[in-house]
């Protein structure tokens, strides 16, 4: 439903996508993780027709979105990251509007305008004005108007920004169920990890690159077994000593010592045995997002 | 037909809508120049003269300051979701613009009504004429707004470059005195300022006839369109290229 190819780009001097390349499937769930600069928003804008790529291509629902930006408008659901609505107008003008920019009138909007209202859970809102409205709703009306028009593609950028725990919960049933009911393929950026966990498939975004795809249990497999991190006096003096006497590889991070081991528990008995009394505390875990993506950039989500 | 028409429909009825709902600002627009009207005009003691210009300023004042919503479109969003629309971009021009004129066009018709005081007498057609004059005006200084505001991130901006600009254009219009009396370079600036044909022309739908040095009804009139359409193919020209700044 969306194929990306050597996408490359630029503002100014600065590279803001560098030769990204990925495939969403259809009914898909995909998710575009990665911190907050690291051309998440500019690929978001590449999809949604707002910037024209400085070399390589982006296909979405079969169209060029460069070349053919007004079939790819009627074909995807827009949900920005900002709010896009117009806070003087009630719920239903929002949507009244919004149907007419997509050219929907009359019986076929009023009837489409039922259904979201009533998916969404605001029917009982239509009247009310937007400035009255909470953040969820608000998030909820925004999905409404990008669902109005029976797009093949939502795209969604940072959905969950601030939405409470449970707005966010309620959020994720609607997008599960949207997939369920109406097959539609969404795709979302985020730099959540418990969100990026909720995707069927992932792309790892740093600095302009894709720098991993797969599903989060893929990626995560990537790593295999555990994650010993310790809490050491020094890190840095005791990284290579570490190194030398266990024949593993250790990153010193923010005062401690991280290693990636299949077998989690025998090794911090051994290492609690070898170094004894180095070692001020210990904690060990099941990789996540989080540390695929330290292992693969370096850097912290 | 439906793809160009409903959106400016639509963005037009919005405009109207927001209108209603912030009625305090028909007073703003309208309560300055009128008071602007009775101060001066009681003080030359002509009210008659000063009334074409006052009702330009609201005119003026209304349709460009209704133009600076795009930049609150822009800010909180609105902008962006008729951006990815398949929408075409110059029926979004054309919405907003109309939409904006209409509200400016409003202000002047309420202005309008105090035309009884200046002692004017153009009768009906005159009157119709004038409610004609005043919708193209409103069009030409709502162009003019929106291919301004569409390039402005900020309303403080927007402002700034409105009162550094039209204020004098408005000063040297034959508003406040006729070209006639005008000497030397200001005599050449009104001349070529567009501002000052607006300003003839609805003096001459009240007055029925053209005052001594002043343009022709029918070169005002065709002075202003010219230079409305000039800008509203400026604004349509500016939404259409595409700009990696506009969007941010």
């Amino acid at each position: 439903m969306v194929s990306v190819e050597n996408l490359v780009l630029k503002y100014g001097a600065r590279t803001a996508l560098d030769g990204v390349s990925f495939e969403v499937r259809e009914r898909e769930i995909f998710g575009v993780l990665g911190p907050n600069g690291g051309g998440k928003s500019t690929l978001f804008k590449v999809l949604s027709t707002m910037l024209a790529p400085a070399s390589g291509w982006a296909r979405v629902a079969g169209f060029d979105v460069a070349r053919q930006a007004a079939e790819v408008r009627r074909r995807i659901g827009v949900v920005f990251q900002s709010q896009s609505l117009d806070r003087k107008l009630t719920v239903e003008e929002n949507l009244r509007a919004q149907g007419h920019l997509y050219g929907l009138r009359g019986r076929a909007l009023a009837e489409r305008m039922e259904e979201v209202l009533s998916r969404l859970g605001l029917t009982d809102r239509r009247k009310e004005l937007v400035e009255s409205l909470s953040g969820g709703l608000r998030r909820r009306v925004e999905i409404a108007k990008g669902l109005l028009h029976r797009p093949a593609v939502l795209l969604m950028d940072e959905p969950s920004t601030g939405l409470d725990p449970g707005a966010r919960r309620e959020l994720w049933r609607y997008i599960e169920e949207l997939r369920q009911t109406q097959g539609i393929t969404v795709l979302l950026t985020t730099h959540l990890l418990d969100e990026a966990d909720r995707c069927d498939r992932l792309a790892l975004l740093h600095e302009g690159r894709l720098v991993a795809a797969g599903t989060p249990a893929e990626l995560k497999a990537r790593i295999g077994g555990d994650v010993v991190v310790f809490e050491v006096a020094d890190a840095e003096e005791m990284r290579p000593r570490l190194e030398a006497r266990m024949g593993v590889r250790a990153a010193a991070r923010n005062g401690s010592l991280r290693v990636e081991i299949g077998n989690g528990h025998r090794f911090i008995a051994e290492v609690v045995e070898a170094f004894p009394g180095a070692i001020q505390s210990v904690a060990l875990h099941k990789p996540t997002l989080e540390d695929v993506f330290l292992d693969e950039t370096g850097a912290a989500l | 037909m439906t793809a160009f028409w409903l959106p400016v429909a639509t963005l037009w009825w919005r405009d109207l809508l927001r209108f209603w709902r912030e009625k305090a600002r028909v007073l703003g627009y309208v309560g300055s120049p009128l008071l602007f009207w009775l101060l001066i005009g009681s003080g030359f003691g002509n009210l008659a003269y000063f009334f074409p210009g006052a009702l330009v300023l609201t005119v003026m004042f209304s349709a460009v300051f209704s133009t600076m919503s795009l930049i609150e479109d822009r800010r909180e969003g609105f902008l962006l979701s008729m951006l990815v629309s398949p929408a075409p971009r110059s029926s979004m021009v054309l919405g907003k613009i109309l939409g904006s004129t209409t509200l400016a066009w409003i202000q002047g018709a309420i202005f309008l009504c105090f035309l009884p005081a200046t002692g004017y007498a153009p009768g009906a057609a005159g009157v119709l004429e004038a409610v004609a004059v005043i919708f193209l005006i409103a069009f030409l200084f709502t162009a003019l707004g929106f291919a301004i505001a569409w390039q402005m991130d900020s309303t403080q901006g927007f402002h700034a470059i409105m009162n550094l600009a039209l204020f004098p254009l408005w000063l040297v219009s034959g508003a406040i005195f006729p070209m006639a009396s005008a000497h030397g370079w200001v005599r050449w600036l009104m001349r070529l300022n567009p501002v000052t044909y607006a300003v003839a022309a609805l003096r001459q739908s009240f007055e029925r006839q053209a005052a001594a040095g002043a343009p022709a009804f029918s070169t005002s009139l065709i002075v202003t369109a010219c230079c409305a359409a000039a800008l509203f193919a400026a604004s349509t020209a500016l939404a259409v290229r595409k700009s990696a700044r506009s969007f941010a």
